[in-house]
Order: structure tokens, then sequence, then C-alpha cells
């Protein structure tokens, strides 16, 4: 019987509920899970890929992983054309920044900046909210190393451990038992993977259904965005005990 | 006939003006601030076209206060110094402001540093500068005097042969100027060198 209030956008049922925005939540518990671990000396983002096939051009580009800018980086969960528009303007929002005031755009503003035009689309124009959810992870100076979760509605969160996607509660949870402050960058990915194998559906896990990221400092200071290449993913797989060594026959 | 000039010293940087407000051939005022504080460590000498001197000055503050209370950070002075530079650059071919500023703040991880922008939005990061007739003069004395990390009271010294050379050699030279000064305990008025006081009052009978 609420169903009538559901097919506008921008307008509250009865209840006080925006429907089309847990449509949209709904939409993105069935999409390939993302976890982000913060770490005291950086953020890691793990996440499930569902678009698995040999023919796939995978180093030429990520499913999951996406640079905002040279200090940040997300990790995305639901329908990919939306997020394809939103990072691109969270590109455009954090280039303006830097053109205004020649500096990095600070972590927190990027996402708040991004999340406001999210919420546009839960108020006015009609137009449905994007299906995706986002794990911000960046460096600033002013903050330094932080991890940003974000939803349809235009709400964001800091944490210091999150996950989106499916079984999304299963891993948070397990994030919420394991996670340590002061954990390393190095525990953050043991963490992150292992997590991530427990909640995704294969059986088999391999580096082709995974991709790994981590936002950290170089010596010099500078920030770095790594994504990790399906050899030494596997090699790391192993090392962690996620995935067995192959038997020789 | 306006001034600004400003150099860096060991953990401070002052910014100087003159204070005369002429309008045709009249002193309106020679005791006019014209050195607006940004925010609690950020100094920003500004002159030229009177009306948007004031009005572009207050924009600036305005946002930058606006940007603390949005963020919760206060921008750095390189960050206030550009955003001021984008500003003007942006209006130079629609409505430009006839304004010339030194702009001067002191940053936790950077110190102290100044910013020379002239009114076509030329921004450089420079140890000392200065705009206006002025300049003519004292951009010569400073290159002969200026030491890199003077205390305080060597470059008041700079300052003030600066300020009786623009006061020797400038046909209509402005009698007073203030001097304001940025360091880790913020941006304040450092001192005034006046040779004219406002008259006020009738003579006593």
């Amino acid at each position: 019987m609420s169903r009538r209030y559901d097919s506008r956008t921008t307008i509250f049922s009865p209840e006080g509920r925006l429907y089309q925005v847990e449509y949209a939540m709904e939409a993105i518990s069935n999409a390939g899970a993302a976890i982000g671990v913060l770490a005291k000396d950086g953020v890691v983002l793990a996440a499930e890929k569902r678009v698995t096939s040999k023919l796939l051009a995978t180093t030429k580009s990520t499913e999951k992983m996406y640079k905002i800018d040279d200090h940040v980086a997300c990790a995305v969960a639901g329908i990919m054309a939306d997020a394809n528009i939103l990072i691109n303007t969270a590109r455009l929002q954090a280039q303006r920044y830097t053109l205004a005031y020649q500096e990095p755009m600070p972590v927190e503003q990027l996402v708040q900046s991004l999340c406001d035009t999210k919420q546009g689309y839960t108020q006015f124009g009609g137009l449905r909210p994007f299906g995706v959810s986002f794990l911000f992870a960046g460096y600033d100076s002013n903050f330094g190393f932080q991890l940003y979760m974000s939803d349809p509605s235009g709400n964001y969160g800091g944490w210091k451990a999150a996950a989106i996607g499916a079984n999304n509660q299963a891993a948070q949870s397990m994030l919420k038992q394991d996670y340590k402050d002061d954990i390393t960058r190095e525990e953050a990915l043991q963490l992150a993977l292992k997590v991530l194998s427990k909640t995704m559906d294969s059986t088999t896990l391999s580096a082709e259904k995974l991709e790994l990221a981590e936002i950290s400092l170089s010596p010099q200071g500078e920030v770095k965005y790594k994504v990790w290449s399906a050899d030494d993913l596997n090699k790391m797989l192993l090392t962690f005990g996620i995935t067995q060594p192959v038997e020789e026959s | 006939m306006e001034t600004v000039f400003g150099l860096v010293g060991d953990g401070f940087a002052l910014v100087v003006t003159d204070t005369s407000a002429v309008q045709s051939i009249v002193v309106q005022k020679t005791d006019d601030d014209k050195i607006m504080v940004l925010d609690s460590h950020k100094l920003m000498g500004c002159t030229g076209e009177k009306g948007d001197r004031v009005q572009f000055s207050e924009f600036i503050q305005k946002n930058i206060a606006l940007y603390h209370f949005r963020n919760g950070i206060p921008l750095s002075t390189a960050a206030a110094a550009n955003f001021t530079r984008n500003e003007l650059a942006v209006a130079l071919r629609k409505n430009p402001y006839q304004t010339n500023m030194m702009i001067a703040g002191w940053d936790k991880d950077v110190g102290p540093s100044l910013y020379y922008l002239d009114y076509i939005a030329t921004l450089h990061k420079l140890e000392k500068g200065g705009l206006g007739y002025g300049a003519y003069f004292l951009l010569s004395l400073m290159d002969r005097y200026y030491e890199k990390n003077m205390s305080v009271d060597k470059a008041l010294e700079l300052v003030d042969k600066c300020i009786a050379e623009v006061r020797a050699r400038l046909v209509v030279a402005p009698p007073n100027f203030v001097i304001k000064i940025v360091d880790k305990d913020g941006a304040r008025t450092l001192a005034w060198r006046k040779t004219v006081e406002e008259m006020s009052g009738p003579p006593s009978e």
C-alpha cells in the first residue's frame, strides 16, 4: 500500500521514509562487496569483482577502484554507470578546489561535496538517486589518513573500517571483532582480504576475483596510490594463508 | 599616491601602508587603515580604487571566514593568496577590481610568508615587495638593506628608512603610515608613523 509513494523519488512516505533511496541501497546490497580498513600508516581498499572473464583487459582498467585525485581514491559498490558519473563529478570538484586554492582538496571536504550532489537527487529535480555507495580512502595534511563511507542518501561518515555491497553487515561485524587501533598497513591488508574472502559467495578465491588498492606515503612524503597486480595479489593470498598453494601432481 | 609594502623577518611578516584617503585634491582622512586582518594569522594591505578596495578586501575576509566555519580548519596563507588571486583573475575580464595588495600570513608548518598581488592578478611569493609610486623608491632601498631573518627592531629600522624616503622623494607623499605584524601570536597593529593628526574641536578661546 506504500507503493503509491515510491514512484516519485523526492517525496516522503507517510512513515517518513524515502523509498527510492532505500531501493537504491537495496540495489547496492546485491553488488560486489568492498571493504576499507584504516591503518596508522595508510588506508587499504579491497573489493570483490563480479565481472570475471579471461577476456577482460584487466591491466588497463579496474572495475571497483578509482583514483579521484593524487591523494584520494575510492572503491565503489552498485550500478557502475552511476558510479562513473559520480567519480567524474568528484574528480572535477577536486580539480576545481586545487585551481582556486593551489592545494589538494581536504578529503572530508571532497566527500562532503560529492554527498551534497547525491543529496540533491533525493530532494529536487525528480531524478532517481544514484545507486552507488563509496568507500573513500585518502590522505591530507590536516587529518592524515582517512576512510569515509557514503551512500545514496548523501549521508557519509568517517570510519576505521567499513564494508559496502553484498554481505556488508556480516563483513562489518567481522571487522568490528578483529580491528584494533594502531593496526599497521600490513595487518590491514591481511584483515581486509581475510574478511572479504569469508563474505564472498565464491568457493574458490583467486586474484582474478579481487581488486586490492592502498593509499600510503612514500619516504619523500608524497601520497602513493597502488593497485596490486594479479600476480602480487596471488602471492599475498598465499602468504596470508587465505588460499592454499596448488597441489603439484 | 598610495603605497603598500611588506617584508618577511625572523618568524614574522610586516605589512605597511600609507593611511591617506584622497578624493581629487582633498585629503579626506589621514588615518585610514588599509590593512585588513583577514583572520587570526593573516593580513592584507590593500590599495587602489577606494570602493573596490574595501569591497574586495571585505569579500575576501568573509570568504575566508566562511571556509573556516564550513570546514572547521582555516585556510593556509598560500591557499588564501591563491584564492584571492583567482577572484581577481575571474573578475578581470568582466568587471575588474582596481586594487593592489600585499598579503602576509603565518602558518605553523611554513612560518611567515608574504605575497605580492597586483590588480591584474599577478601573484608572487616574495621576501620583500611593494606597490604604488612609493615602490619606485623603496624597492631599491629594500634590495640594499634587507637581510634574511631580521629581528622586529631591525625590520622596523628598514621600514622607517623606506617611509622616510617616500616622504622625502614622492611629490604628493602621504604623511602617515600604519605598520602591522603577523607572527605565531597572530595578526595585529604594531605601530603608526604619523606626522599629521586629525584635527577636532574649535580652537580654545
